[in-house]
């Protein structure tokens, strides 16, 4: 399966790799900085590249790219998901995955690549597990190691990868113990030009904090299930359970974890809780053009639309922004020549709106297309598809927990064409 | 995965544990279950009937099968016409398909292809959802799904329809994503859509990603191509964009417009005229080729144009393109010919700078053109048919998807993904025409046989190969014994098996034989006349005991799975060979001369035939018309007992109990048009060979007429070794008529179809011997039995703690309950615990070997040595059920 691992950074540089079956020359990658050279943008480079002797499958995270050699057929995706999960783990271990952290961190790297690939095929994945074989690395045990030279390495199995519950470990203890859920849902918008929805679906995923003792056995209950269209869950939940009575039901893994993640039925009529309105126009002749832009809450049950940030990628011709935000910063990166507006919050008394002109390369015809707006926002307390938690009840042991769920809604892709 | 890394051919391994494997595939970790359910597309792809198409192709089958006994009429409704799907089939897609709520990616697209290749097609659309979902996901993951997604769409638009709006683009994907969404867009499109996706496409074309834009704009005539409604509308909108300013969309609307125009070349000459304008402006050398092969194609279209064109041309000749060079002596040769007036200085000038090009395709492209063209008095008969070969009429271009022929792949791949076959890339096998028998998977799950499992235990020694082989042709009766066991239909299924076997048989020995069988899987392939559904029949058998060989024994002795198919037949004959005591008749067919020329005579066959005449009181596998028969026992007894003993060279009556013999009914009267038939088995050494067991049937005439030449008709399966009564020749009303016969059952509980015939009818009827009645008893003293025990350790003994009902704690008792389920003769024994019977399987003459021995609170230990492992569970469960019965 994955012979090699190659992690690259945006200047092209090798700055990690680990091999899992024979030592794979890392001449190999040349292969992919060809493929990275066609490409114009780093997103464009694709994940599949063949080369004579192997393929190269690459995801591209956090501006590096994690270049995986195998040598025969394999399902793409399965590489691809293995790779994903590895991001995610760095992520999980150091907060952050990045060249630096990787680097700080690189004997707790390689015993991570090491546990989760056994001799190319994927074995300890689930991150509760990991952490229970590798310690996550702290201040304190970097120093205590540094000194006895002692590793990260537990000296036990994990006990939990025998059980019928391999996602959890046992005897778990907490003095206090909390249950939380975050309901996040996800709007992906496509608005035209005359203001119409074109494409609007809601995502949504319930993001798990549970720190409880012992074996607790969980049920989850929605006011309106029916709205889940499409779900997928943690391998915890019952699915069973799910088909028959609309209930999830799972014994849930110690600490943080996406316990579902689900898509609300299209059908449903999608309220959109941002409207803008733009005049972005390029005169013929003249070097100059006109940006405005005003953004206003709707639909949204009284909640505030916070940290809204609306960014654009503005056509090539034009040289320089030079705007007037009612509230908050705007940035222009000359030569990316993308346009950021950091709104914040949005107060329905007094609209934001960003305004004034953009400057033309001299000479330069007018751009054939109006570009097209980002926007991202919160709106806290509230789930978009109206989507509510009825009930979580803890079965199996015998403490009162404290239980918490929160709602938000975010921006996914909402774009607005111009 | 070791599986797929080891021996990824080997189907056959999987075969017993299908079904825990898909009981348990929720179950096992994630990335295990990818693996998992490629390996079961594949296996599923060669085990079952594809359930994609109704088949008519039976139809031949489905009367035989009608007109057939019972036991094939099973099997040609599972071909007949509703399609019935296998469960076993049925419970891969039930199983899997929770999985497709899976977080992990790849799990949820591997079910999606399981799906894809395995699931009726009404059924496929459930995975849509979840490969919508997966959309959601990462760049990298997005690209493979929507890859697989566009191949879908190509086939079964309908299938992603109503999730059209998932597909569209927004700007912040990748360059390749947007290809593959423009991709998927374009195969959706259709009457009803195409007004919303070519609004769309107005869109993407103004895009910033100039790569985009031109691909929207192939998209744009692909749509314009496929839905002929739109053309005039595309092509308008294609012809705006000519004046747009980008030269790469203008170019790639020109190479799409000529390709439009090319398909429907009726009044379009405006947009040539429109485009000869643009040619000045236009530098992409693609686009201004793709001018001038327009201009001159339809230079009769454009008269006043072309040659202007043309002239425009030879001025900057030189500084062109190869590819623009080209098109350019090709519109001059085609002007010429047309109007050869204008253009003949024009066309010699252009000419004569191609000859010296650099390039040598243009050099060539001149010299051919020159030859054809100028008439000269060397050109020979080319020249009169210049015109005919550059103006011939040209077929439109199609304008294809590019993931047309990626559906060879199977979905999901890596192959699939590069459009290249990958290094290891496994081919998905077609739709098997015939499934391979079902049985093979139900084996060790309904009855499990534990005797095959310590696969290590000695095997014996001095008979080597042919031994092997015989185990592994057990194997597969096994099969078909469990396969009965588990269904109430027994004679069914074991049928089926057992017919299969035959045809082998019949392969081997008489490759043409045209009708070795009935209706079941075997004739339906003998009914399409292609050998091929043979093979695959063939190599399933082959495939199937090979699993059994190597899972026995060809560890130990490396050319186990060689030449199995023949073993049985192999066994019989060696038999038939070895005691010649009554030689074979004429009944005897070429098959058994021919294989006896290839297997070397076996074993010894030590013993003198024993027959022991054996009235049983009770028989376990009872037969639906058991009731009836015991009236007509009793008359026959004495009759009976004469005739054994003058039979027998050896007698040996071991029980002094004689019950009523049992009786099976073989026709009833009311089915039978008053004939009746009923048939008992005389465990005594067949008249006719050796190899047959010999079976009394009673006709019986309850009509009010006389019946007329009833004799035996047609077999099945034919390869069947019957020797036949002699055709009764009239039967006088109320009148019966005790006929023997022989079947050759070659060790197998298989039943032995074959037709009863009287002058006007013909009925189907069927013998199903119950195991003991395979047997012959064998003397052995007590020494030679342990002995030959010994050799029959391991995996050829078989044993079971069995709890006997108090009446039969008795030494008589149990040899009176042992004999009457089994043809086997008491060893005396000294030991007082041990009861010992031995005897011999009638085809093959090989040992079976049953020890009784008595534990406290009548438990006893039941251990059985044989080689035929098949019969040795079978006789396990027969004997325990008698023994358990008072």
């Amino acid at each position: 399966m994955i012979h090699s691992l190659f992690l690259i950074n945006a200047s092209g540089d090798i700055f990690l790799e680990k091999h899992w079956k024979s030592v794979v020359s890392r001449s190999v990658c040349d292969y992919f900085f060809e493929a990275q050279e066609r490409a114009t943008e780093p997103e464009n480079v694709p994940p599949v590249i063949p080369t004579p002797h192997h393929y190269l499958i690459n995801v591209l995270r956090h501006r590096i790219y994690f270049v995986a050699v195998i040598q025969s057929e394999v399902p793409p995706l399965f590489v691809i998901e293995f790779l994903h999960r590895v991001v995610d783990t760095f992520q999980d271990y150091f907060g952050v995955c990045t060249e630096a952290a990787i680097k700080d961190n690189v004997v707790v790297v390689y015993e991570l690549l090491e546990e989760m690939l056994d001799n190319g095929f994927p074995l300890a994945t689930e991150s509760n597990i990991l952490k229970e074989l590798i310690k996550p690395p702290t201040i304190l045990r970097t120093m205590v190691n540094t000194i006895t030279g002692s590793t990260n390495v537990g000296e036990q199995l994990p006990t939990g990868q025998l059980s019928v519950v391999p996602w959890r470990r046992t005897g778990v203890k907490y003095t206090n113990n909390e249950a939380y859920f975050d309901v996040v849902e996800e709007i992906d918008v496509i608005i035209d030009k005359s203001g119409s929805t074109i494409t609007a679906e809601i995502q949504g995923v319930i993001d798990a904090c549970v720190k409880l003792t012992g074996m607790p056995d969980l049920t989850l209950s929605f006011m309106n299930p029916r709205l889940l269209d499409d779900v997928s869950f943690h391998p915890c939940v019952r699915f069973k359970r799910w088909e028959a009575e609309r209930i999830l039901s799972f014994i849930p893994p110690d600490g943080n974890f996406r316990l579902l993640s689900y898509h609300v039925s299209s059908q449903n009529l999608v309220a959109i809780p941002v409207y803008v309105k733009h005049n972005i126009t390029f005169r013929e002749g003249s070097s100059q053009g006109r940006f405005d832009l005003t953004l206003g809450p709707k639909q949204t049950m009284g909640k505030a639309v916070e940290s809204v940030l609306v960014s654009s990628q503005l056509p090539r011709g034009v040289l320089n922004a030079n705007l007037n935000p009612s509230q908050g910063t705007y940035t222009f990166d000359p030569v990316t020549k993308l346009l950021s507006w950091d709104v914040g919050k949005i107060n329905p008394q007094k609209l934001p709106s960003l305004k004034g002109t953009m400057n033309l390369q001299a000479g330069a015809s007018k751009p054939d297309e109006n570009p097209t707006i980002n926007i991202q926002f919160k709106i806290q307390q509230m789930a978009i598809s109206g989507l509510k938690v009825n009930r979580l009840d803890m079965y199996g042991e015998k403490y009162k927990p404290f239980k918490g769920i929160k709602y938000m809604t975010k921006a996914g892709k909402f774009q607005v064409r111009t | 995965m070791a599986f797929e890394e080891v021996c990824p051919d080997r189907i056959d391994l999987i075969h017993k544990n299908y079904r825990k494997l898909c009981n348990l595939l929720v179950d096992v970790e994630e990335w295990g279950q990818v693996v998992i359910i490629n390996m079961l597309t594949r296996y599923a792809r060669t085990q079952f009937t594809s359930p994609w198409k109704e088949d008519g192709v039976f139809d031949e089958n489905n009367e035989k099968a009608f007109y057939d006994s019972d036991s094939e009429e099973k099997q040609g409704q599972k071909e007949a016409k509703p399609y019935i799907m296998d469960p076993d089939h049925r419970l891969l897609l039930r199983n899997t398909k929770p999985l497709l709520q899976s977080r992990n990616t790849a799990v949820v697209m591997a079910v999606a292809q399981l799906y894809w290749h395995l699931a009726p097609k009404h059924e496929v659309s459930i995975v849509t959802k979840s490969l919508v979902r997966l959309l959601r996901s990462h760049r990298e993951v997005q690209y493979v799904v929507l890859q697989n997604i566009a191949t879908m769409s190509i086939q079964r638009k309908g299938m992603f329809e109503p999730y059209m709006k998932s597909f569209y683009v927004r700007s912040t994907d990748a360059t390749h994503i947007k290809t593959l969404k423009l991709e998927i867009l374009t195969n959706l499109a259709n009457e009803a859509s195409i007004s919303t996706i070519l609004r769309e496409f107005q869109t993407y074309v103004k895009s910033q990603d100039k790569a985009f834009a031109a691909a929207t704009i192939q998209a744009i005539g692909r749509c314009a191509t496929n839905i002929s409604e739109v053309t005039d509308t595309c092509l308008n909108g294609l012809v705006l964009l000519l004046s747009n300013r980008d030269e790469t969309v203008v170019a790639e609307s020109v190479v799409v417009i000529k390709k439009l125009l090319q398909t429907q070349p009726t009044q379009h000459s405006d947009i040539i005229k429109h485009m000869a304008k643009l040619f000045d402006n236009i530098t992409v050398p693609m686009a201004r080729a793709s001018i001038l092969w327009l201009m001159g194609e339809y230079c009769e279209r454009v008269p006043k144009i072309a040659p202007d064109v043309l002239r425009k041309m030879a001025k900057t000749f030189t500084s062109e393109e190869d590819i623009v060079k080209l098109q350019t002596v090709n519109l001059a040769a085609k002007l010429y010919l047309t109007n050869s007036k204008q253009t003949k200085l024009l066309t010699q000038y252009i000419l004569n700078l191609g000859k010296y090009d650099q390039n040598y395709d243009i050099r060539d492209r001149t010299r051919f053109v020159r030859q054809l063209i100028v008439p000269n008095e060397k050109s020979g008969a080319l020249n009169k048919y210049a015109r005919r070969i550059l103006l011939a009429p040209k077929p439109a271009p199609v304008l294809e998807s590019a993931f047309k022929d990626r559906d060879r792949f199977q979905l999901g791949t890596l192959s699939h993904s590069l459009n290249i076959k990958a290094t290891g890339y496994q081919e998905l096998s077609d739709w098997p025409a015939v499934a391979p028998d079902p049985f093979v998977r139900n084996v060790e799950v309904i009855e499990p046989v534990q005797e095959w499992a310590p696969s290590v235990g000695k095997a014996k020694k001095p008979k080597s190969a042919d031994k092997f082989y015989s185990d592994n042709e057990e194997k597969e009766e096994e099969g078909s014994v469990s396969g009965s066991e588990d269904s109430s239909s027994s004679s069914e299924e074991s049928g089926s098996e057992s017919e299969e076997e035959s045809s082998e048989e019949s392969e081997k020995t008489s490759s043409d034989s045209g009708k070795s069988s009935s209706g079941s899987e075997v004739s339906s392939s003998e009914s399409e006349p292609e050998q091929k559904k043979k093979k695959q029949i063939k190599k399933a058998n082959v495939r199937r005991s090979k699993q059994t060989a190597a899972d026995s024994v060809s560890d130990e002795n490396g050319n186990g799975p060689v030449s199995k198919t023949s073993s049985s037949s192999a066994e019989s004959s060696s038999d038939s060979e070895s005691d010649s005591e009554e030689d074979s008749d004429s009944d005897s067919p070429a098959l058994q001369k021919k294989t006896v020329v290839k297997t070397e005579p076996k074993v010894e066959v030590r013993s003198k035939k024993e027959v022991s005449l054996l009235d049983l009181d009770d028989f376990s596998p009872a037969p639906p018309s058991a009731p009836k028969s015991s009236v007509f026992s009793s008359s026959l007894l004495s009759d009976l007992e004469g005739l054994s003993l003058s039979v027998s060279s050896t007698m040996q009556v071991t029980t002094s109990s004689f019950g009523p013999v049992k009786t099976y009914e073989l026709l009833h009267h009311m089915t039978g048009k008053g004939l009746s038939a009923k048939y008992h088995f005389p465990r005594q050494t067949c008249l006719y060979q050796p190899s047959m067991v010999a079976v009394q049937v009673i006709l019986t005439n309850s009509s009010d007429h006389s019946l007329e030449e009833i004799h035996i008709g047609d077999r099945s399966p034919a390869t069947l070794n019957i020797h036949c009564f002699n055709t009764v020749e009239r039967l006088e009303s109320e009148a019966s008529v005790t006929v023997s016969m022989g079947i050759d059952f070659s060790d197998s509980t298989q039943a032995a179809n074959f037709q009863l015939c009287t002058k006007e009818d013909q009925f189907c009827v069927s013998i199903q011997p119950a195991v003991g009645e395979l047997l012959m008893p064998s003397t052995m003293k007590e020494s030679d039995f342990c002995n030959e025990q010994k050799k029959l350790m391991g995996m050829n003994e078989t044993s079971a703690t069995i709890t006997m009902a108090t009446a039969n704690t008795s030494k008589q008792n149990i040899s009176k309950q042992v004999l009457s389920v089994a043809n086997v003769g008491v060893v005396s024994s000294d030991q007082n615990n041990l009861q010992r019977f031995a005897g011999r399987t009638i085809s093959s003459g090989a040992l079976v070997l049953v020890t009784l021995e008595l534990r406290e609170s009548s438990t006893a230990l039941l251990t059985i040595n044989t080689e035929k492992s098949v019969m040795a569970s079978m006789l396990l469960r027969d004997l325990k059920q008698a023994l358990s019965q008072a």
